[in-house]
């Protein structure tokens, strides 16, 4: 049998335990333990970004963090973007500029994108494109999520 | 160029119905699902690419605690004579799907899947995996579309002949061969329309397997119910295909299979084959317990999709002015293990832009040690259509013409007949090539110093086929849509769209939603660019019995004859004046609040199976630089035109085109599958697969005309296909141009700019 362990993390804003296996990724902990299942795996390994969460302040592949390494942290997972019922903005630009189609990577994009935009509430074109190159997106060439960011950028900045 | 007719509906830009689940994480994709006492399955794969199963033995991994079955191929029933769908591509034999899901007898590629195996924990599923002991005879895999084709080569199907359609073919029925078909399209006479050419370019093209690159790898999770009702969960291309399927190969009524569509995490072609799910039904009905499988990204590299790998020689021959007078070309595609390459895609695509009076196309059916090819988009267009507008362009400069008057004065015309036989009808070839040459990325300097320009036409047919739907009319004037056919990216907002604007409301008072294969009735896959087109005449033909019921009800309430009353555009239902003179009218909602006091809920459904589908057409130009140290190159601007017949959604119109043009760029630059000589995928993980980023491209100019089908009712076409095909050779033309050096295997990597600029170092 494999192992359990008990862990304490807050996840969006609320502190919760979760029973995880010792050999789960916080991804696997996230979809398959805690029923968070917004966070997508689109490789295991890093290169796709699907999964994308902010780890106490930092963006993170949670695909390659385990999850007994989370204990005491503090997660912030697409579930948690939308605050007090309202979209972001970065969800209402996604939506208007038609930054999506399948969705699956929309998550991790939107995730990453928050974690862009914290930083350099004013990103250029290129700092966009580059901060986003480690998420993969199949369907939509990236021109529209581009826009999207700048878009929920203005709207961030009023 | 706009469409000729003004609506209300169609050409806005409303938020998608299923946008807000999409961007919070409540969608629930295939992989999302969680039922109670559920299992997890993984497939047991081949390590080599072309073996002998000597034996199989389950007992290790069964003795470990968690695990509860184990499958191998002789769990299957035998499977039905004949041939079965197999995506958008000829139907094949029953025999080699089975095969295909897991192995008997010879694994004919690494990856192939030759044992299932359920537990209660993810982790254990993959603990058991290495203690299934396969047994193998290893064989020599044949990797090479080339070789497979050689006498000498290692043989796959000993039982496999080639089936020969061409006038002149001499089948050798007791002769086993890796060549599963040989087929030809033919106009003309061919060497008398080489001899009337002044001029003559014949050229070799190579290209690799490519992956459809879906972020969302494969999923299918499975209950076999006690009264032996299976149901299946997954994200497909085609939930009623998948269920009659199911229902062929596990041998039990269509009626006993209930699909479940989940939101499908893309797909590209490479959804409308299963893999997974009739493992997963078969390890419920031994456990007793629903059954969840997904694959790991290395299983869907090695084991799913891909596109063929290609060798395509082309030969065209036109006269001084530029007229073309023969087209000929030889395309050789591979399967992957089993028949069924989508070489008719890049037989019919290769000329199609152009009116030729002398063509012969050969294409050929290999299968070779590698996966067993899917559609991908446009299937096997982009390949067939490199060789033939790289050629093109190469030719331009032989006539010393600009490239898109050449394949101006060539245009393929309305009403023409198609290379392959059959009318084209209104097309809009000539309307994008004028729309090229008049941009004015076309006419603008390049600037800067190994910089190269590119063009290319691309060409799709679309797809009709059947779908069934349904709707229903409530209280307050809002309407319910019933789907059966997937929404890939954004047909819910299309199709609700088109039925929005024949009854006259908001996209937004319409719901539309994807219902389980219980819930309607059949319906063909989302595939070839059908979905808008089919599921738009089955939505319009809805709206016109709900208009014509809306009008019944009203004659009712004003007991006039339903011939006095009209149904306006604007969804205002008029009858003739009252007693007093006045005008009597009800808006949509007004009357639909009077519903269940004249009869009772409008409630409609439809099945419509239309033929009338209008082909597309595209051209791009891309401009890039090259550096010549390293062989990157950059996109520096890139503009695809493109008919669109009637742009409904403008914006996931205008996504569907440059979601093309990265995968259309990757296939140009960096994706490749590299086998190592014992068939193994090198490179099976998204960072070495290498599929464009948002680093990797610029923002990508859209130009929609609209040449609106007359074979549907808002003059759709169908969008999604056609731009994967022009950007292999504008980009490859654009970096001979910029470095003047000649490519004509695909992909373009630096490492290959390096090794052609410095062939010494």
């Amino acid at each position: 049998m494999s192992d359990r362990i008990v862990i304490t993390a807050t996840i969006n804003g609320e502190e919760m335990q979760f029973l995880a296996d010792s050999r789960d990724s916080l991804l696997d902990a996230l979809r398959e333990r805690i029923g968070l299942t917004g966070a997508k795996e689109g490789c295991n390994n890093g290169n796709c970004g699907a999964c994308a969460v902010i780890l106490d302040g930092r963006l993170v592949n949670s695909c390659c963090v385990m999850a007994a390494e989370v204990e005491g942290a503090d997660i912030t997972t697409i579930e948690g973007i939308a605050a007090d019922g309202q979209l972001h903005p970065l969800q209402q630009a996604f939506l208007e500029e038609a930054a999506l189609q399948c969705g699956i990577c929309t998550p991790g994009f939107i995730v990453s994108s928050k974690a862009l935009l914290d930083k350099n509430p004013n990103p250029t074109e290129h700092e966009i494109r580059f901060w986003l190159s480690g998420n993969l997106c199949r369907c939509t060439g990236y021109d529209k999520i581009v826009r999207a960011v700048q878009r929920a950028s203005e709207m961030m900045r009023g | 160029m706009v469409a000729t007719k003004e609506y209300r509906v169609i050409g806005t830009r409303p938020i998608r119905h299923d946008g807000t689940d999409k961007v919070t994480g409540r969608a629930q994709y295939g992989a999302d699902i969680r039922l109670t006492g559920m299992l997890y399955g993984r497939v047991k794969r081949s390590p080599h690419a072309h073996a002998i199963i000597k034996k199989i033995d389950a007992s290790k991994a069964l003795a470990l605690p968690g695990v509860k079955a184990v499958i191998t191929h002789a769990d299957f029933p035998p499977p039905p004579a004949g041939v079965g769908v197999s995506g958008e591509g000829p139907p094949q034999p029953w025999r080699f799907q089975v095969e295909n899901y897991l192995a008997n007898k010879k694994a004919l590629y690494r990856g192939h899947a030759v044992a299932a195996v359920a537990a209660t924990d993810p982790h254990i599923a993959e603990d058991a995996l290495a203690l299934i002991d396969v047994e193998y005879e290893v064989l020599p895999p044949v990797l090479d579309v080339r070789e497979a084709m050689s006498e000498a080569a290692p043989i796959l199907h000993e039982d496999l002949r080639t089936r020969d359609t061409t006038p002149l073919a001499q089948n050798n029925p007791d002769k086993p061969s890796n060549i599963a078909s040989h087929t030809q399209i033919k106009r003309g006479d061919i060497e008398k329309g080489f001899a009337e050419a002044d001029v003559v370019i014949e050229r070799e093209y190579v290209t690799t397997m490519y992956h459809q690159g879906y972020i969302e790898p494969h999923n299918g999770t499975a209950y076999w119910g006690k009264d032996g009702h299976l149901t299946v969960w997954n994200s497909s291309q085609s939930h009623f295909v998948f269920r009659n399927q199911l229902a062929s190969v596990l041998q039990i009524p269509v009626q006993k299979v209930t699909v479940v569509p989940l939101e499908i995490g893309g797909g590209f072609g490479g959804k409308l084959y299963m893999y997974l799910e009739p493992l997963a039904a078969l390890l419920s009905k031994k456990t007793g317990k629903p059954v969840k499988m997904t694959m790991t990204r290395e299983e869907v590299f090695e084991a799913t999709g891909p596109t063929s790998g290609t060798y395509i020689r082309v030969k065209i021959g036109a006269k001084r002015d530029g007229t073309i007078v023969a087209g000929q070309a030889y395309m050789a595609y591979e399967a992957g293990a089993y028949p069924g390459s989508p070489v008719g895609g890049g037989m019919n695509g290769i000329f199609a832009p152009y009116d030729i009076p002398n063509i012969l196309v050969d294409g050929y059916d290999v299968v070779v040690n590698k996966p067993k090819t899917a559609a991908y988009r446009a299937p096997g267009t982009p390949a067939g259509m490199f060789a033939g507008e790289a050629a093109l362009n190469e030719l331009a400069k032989m006539l010393d013409m600009d490239p898109m008057d050449l394949r101006l004065k060539n245009a393929a015309k309305d009403n023409g007949e198609r290379p392959w036989g059959g009318n084209w009808g209104v097309i809009g070839a000539r309307q994008v090539m004028e729309a090229v040459k008049e941009h004015p990325h076309y006419k603008s300097e390049l600037q800067g110093e190994n910089v190269g320009r590119g063009v290319a036409m691309g060409y799709w047919g679309n797809a009709g086929g059947e779908t069934s739907s349904s709707a229903s009319v409530n209280s307050d004037g809002t309407v319910n849509l019933v789907l059966g056919s997937i929404d890939i990216g954004g047909t819910r907002p299309a199709l609700a769209m088109q039925l929005a604007e024949t009854l006259g409301i908001t996209a937004e008072d319409v719901w539309p939603r994807v219902v389980d294969t219980d819930s309607v009735g059949f319906n063909l896959f989302t595939a070839g660019s059908r979905t808008a087109f089919a599921g738009g005449w089955a939505a319009y033909e809805l709206g016109m019995e709900i208009r014509k019921r809306m009008v019944e009800r009203a004659a009712k309430i004003w007991e006039c004859d339903p011939s006095e009353v009209t149904y306006g555009d604007d969804g205002v239902i008029r009858g003739p004046n009252d007693a007093e003179g006045k005008e009597r009218k009800f808006t949509f909602k007004e009357l639909a609040a009077q519903l269940g006091r004249t009869g009772g809920t409008i409630d409609v459904s439809t099945n419509v199976n239309k033929t009338s589908v209008g082909p597309a057409f595209a051209g791009h130009i891309c401009d890039v630089s090259v550096d010549k140290e390293t062989g990157k190159v950059s996109i520096l601007r890139y503009t695809a035109v493109q008919d669109v017949g009637t742009a409904i959604h403008p914006s996931y119109v205008e996504g569907q085109i440059q979601g093309g043009v990265a995968q259309g760029v990757g296939m140009a630059l960096t994706e490749e599958y590299h086998f190592g000589p014992d068939g193994r995928m090198q490179n099976s993980s998204f960072l070495d697969y290498r599929m464009p980023t948002a680093l990797d491209l610029p923002m990508i100019e859209t130009v929609l005309v609209e040449v609106p089908n007359p074979g549907h009712p808002y003059g759709v076409r169908g969008v999604g296909e056609v731009p994967i095909v022009p950007p292999l050779a504008a980009v490859q033309t654009a970096i001979v141009e910029a470095i003047g050096v000649h490519f004509n295997e695909l992909p373009i990597t630096p490492a290959r700019i390096v090794e052609a600029l410095y062939p010494d170092a």
